[in-house]
């Protein structure tokens, strides 16, 4: 790390008060096979609001996202070191029920990754794993996930047909739609939007911005203008570690560190 | 000054020297995939050329009847047909799910240190001539089969009943079953092989999703992974078949090469490969000649169609 000898490390981290966030992060280190990814990173994640992480690439957003529903578990090389208090508890903690914790931290990846099956099949995935409700129920937890992703006009007549036939676009809010009717706490939105048009964009973000009522929405963006326009609040992330994180507006027009001005108004990144 | 004229002069001589070459070389691919063709299309043609003499003497009795006798210079091919048909189809039937198993084992669960040793082991499984498969099956494998599977499952059908009858052989361990199992460790690399690449297509993200919802292995292998590369899983399959249905040597040593139409699991019986390895060097008559030849089509045109359909379904995986 040798910018950090160059330059006095210049961060500012606004707390939250702890009963306003769903998760705590405290002094979070990530490793893969042993080269360390995250520093020290300690940051809380406020209940029915959304935080966007921006950064460059490779500076550990995507990283800090895979941490909270322990989704580096599935690779043995990768360790995390630190507290994530989902709710007052660790979810690094050994023992802890991944089943149950994906259950409450969904995610969305940067891809559509719609499953080989029915549009109707896909959002009901996750809620056959945890739960065995009749037909009628089951149909009507699926209609108002879709509708909660904005899809449910668009394939309404068409539930039977494969997930995989429908555009980009829309097969990204058909996965967001399979990962609320699950009725997750927290959901994490990995780049959602990168390999989207803008248009599939534009309904994606307007998907987004109704789900912040009712869930702590972390999303990781590499659009400036995205998070500017759907966050509450902002992390700027750079080099494994968080350099700044704020309320947004305060972040894009008064960034406090050097480096996420820099970053901000393009001078880097 | 004059270097940059000579390099000038040289670009147009170069061009026109690489467009010969590139003719040459398109016309010797087009001249080896021709030849190639051609080759098959000869094969075919006398195939049915000095096949023809059995099908004109004796119709769609070649296929049906199953009396194969070189003696009476009858022939049916219903026997082998069968035999072969049979013996392959239960050599997969053991062979899936094992592959399916080392497969999804090398790709989802196997630690990364015992993935290569694991790895090597299948594909030297697929090394193994067929002779020394047929071999150890005969010399191996077919006593202990014979004493520690036959016998059992032989006295302990009641009489007279269906149990009876599809068991019922000369306890030797040479037979159907035999030669099915045989086959079962022939194919089973090639089917986990295929299998292991088909999932490796799968992009982690997918499987990240389904992790991502809270399904723990055995979920995302039975509802996401299977299903998602279930085409190409097909077309593996029907490439095991297919080199059962034309495997020769290690069938021609333990299946018992006896004609007629099967009847039991435990009777010896003969494959359309096995029936041309054992008697096509003593076949003096024209008509048993032909009949073998005939035999050999037919086993062509099963094994073709099978892996014509095979290649169909992996091309449609591939292309989704």
């Amino acid at each position: 790390m040798t910018v950090q000898t160059l330059e006095a490390p210049d961060t500012r981290i606004l707390a939250l008060p702890e009963d306003e966030v769903t998760i705590q992060v405290k002094g979070l280190d990530f490793f893969y096979s042993g080269k360390q990814a995250l520093f020290g990173v300690s940051v809380g994640f406020k209940r029915k609001a959304v935080t966007a992480l921006i950064g460059p690439s490779g500076c550990g957003k995507s990283t800090l996202l895979r941490t909270l529903n322990r989704m580096y578990s599935l690779y043995p090389g990768q360790k995390a070191e630190g507290e994530v208090l989902l709710d007052g508890e660790d979810v690094l903690a050994r023992g802890v029920d991944l089943s149950a914790l994906r259950a409450r931290v969904g995610m969305v990846f940067q891809k559509p990754t719609p499953f080989p099956m029915s549009i109707f099949e896909n959002v009901a995935y996750g809620v056959r794993l945890y739960e065995r409700l009749p037909r009628a129920e089951l149909a009507n937890r699926v209609e108002e996930a879709l509708r909660r992703a904005a899809l449910w006009d668009e394939v309404k007549d068409k539930l039977k047909d494969s997930g995989l036939g429908l555009s980009g676009g829309q097969q990204q809010r058909l996965c967001v739609a399979r990962a609320i009717a699950v009725k997750p706490e927290v959901l994490l939105l990995d780049e959602p939007a990168s390999a989207l048009d803008p248009i599939s964009t534009a309904r994606l973000e307007e998907t987004i911005r109704e789900l912040r009522s009712d869930y702590t929405v972390i999303i990781v963006t590499h659009n400036m203008g995205q998070a500017a326009r759907l966050s509450d609040h902002t992390g700027f992330m750079y080099l494994g570690q968080l350099v700044e994180f704020g309320e947004t507006d305060q972040v894009f027009t008064n960034p406090a560190t050097g480096r996420a001005r820099d970053y901000i108004t393009g001078r880097f990144g | 000054m004059t270097a940059a004229i000579e390099s000038h002069e040289a670009a147009p001589a170069r061009t026109a020297k690489g467009a010969v070459f590139d003719r040459t070389f398109e016309a010797l691919c087009f001249g080896a995939a021709t030849l190639l063709l051609t080759a098959l299309g000869g094969l075919i043609v006398s195939l049915a050329i000095g096949g023809w003499p059995a099908f004109a003497k004796f119709g769609p009795r070649f296929f049906i009847s199953s009396d194969w006798d070189p003696v009476q210079e009858v022939y049916g091919a219903s026997g082998a047909i069968v035999g072969t048909l049979v013996s392959s189809a239960l050599a997969l039937l053991f062979a899936l799910p094992l592959a399916l198993g080392v497969a999804i084992f090398l790709v989802e669960l196997c630690p990364v240190r015992l993935r290569r040793p694991i790895g090597t082991a299948v594909e030297l499984l697929a090394g193994i001539p067929s002779i020394v498969y047929g071999m150890w099956g005969l010399f191996v494998f077919a006593p202990w089969f014979a004493h520690n599977v036959q016998l059992p499952i032989m006295t302990a059908a009641p009489p007279g009943s269906i149990w009876e009858t599809i068991t019922s052989g000369v306890p030797n361990g040479a037979g159907i079953l035999a030669a099915s199992l045989i086959l079962a460790i022939m194919i089973l690399p090639f089917i986990a092989a295929t299998l292991r690449e088909l999932l490796l297509t799968i992009p982690p993200a997918v499987r990240e999703s389904a992790y991502g919802l809270g399904s723990n292995t055995f979920e995302v292998i039975r509802k996401v992974s299977l299903p998602y590369i279930r085409t190409g899983a097909v077309g593996a399959i029907m490439l095991g078949l297919g080199r059962a249905l034309g495997e020769t040597m290690a069938v021609t040593f333990i299946i018992g090469n006896s004609h007629g139409f099967p009847t039991s699991i435990f009777a010896s019986g003969a494959t359309i490969a096995s029936t041309i390895a054992n008697e096509f060097a003593e076949a003096t008559g024209e008509l048993h000649t032909a009949s073998l030849i005939a035999l050999g089509l037919v086993l062509f045109v099963i094994t073709f169609a099978v892996l014509a359909l095979a290649r169909l379904m992996i091309g449609r995986q591939v292309n989704s």
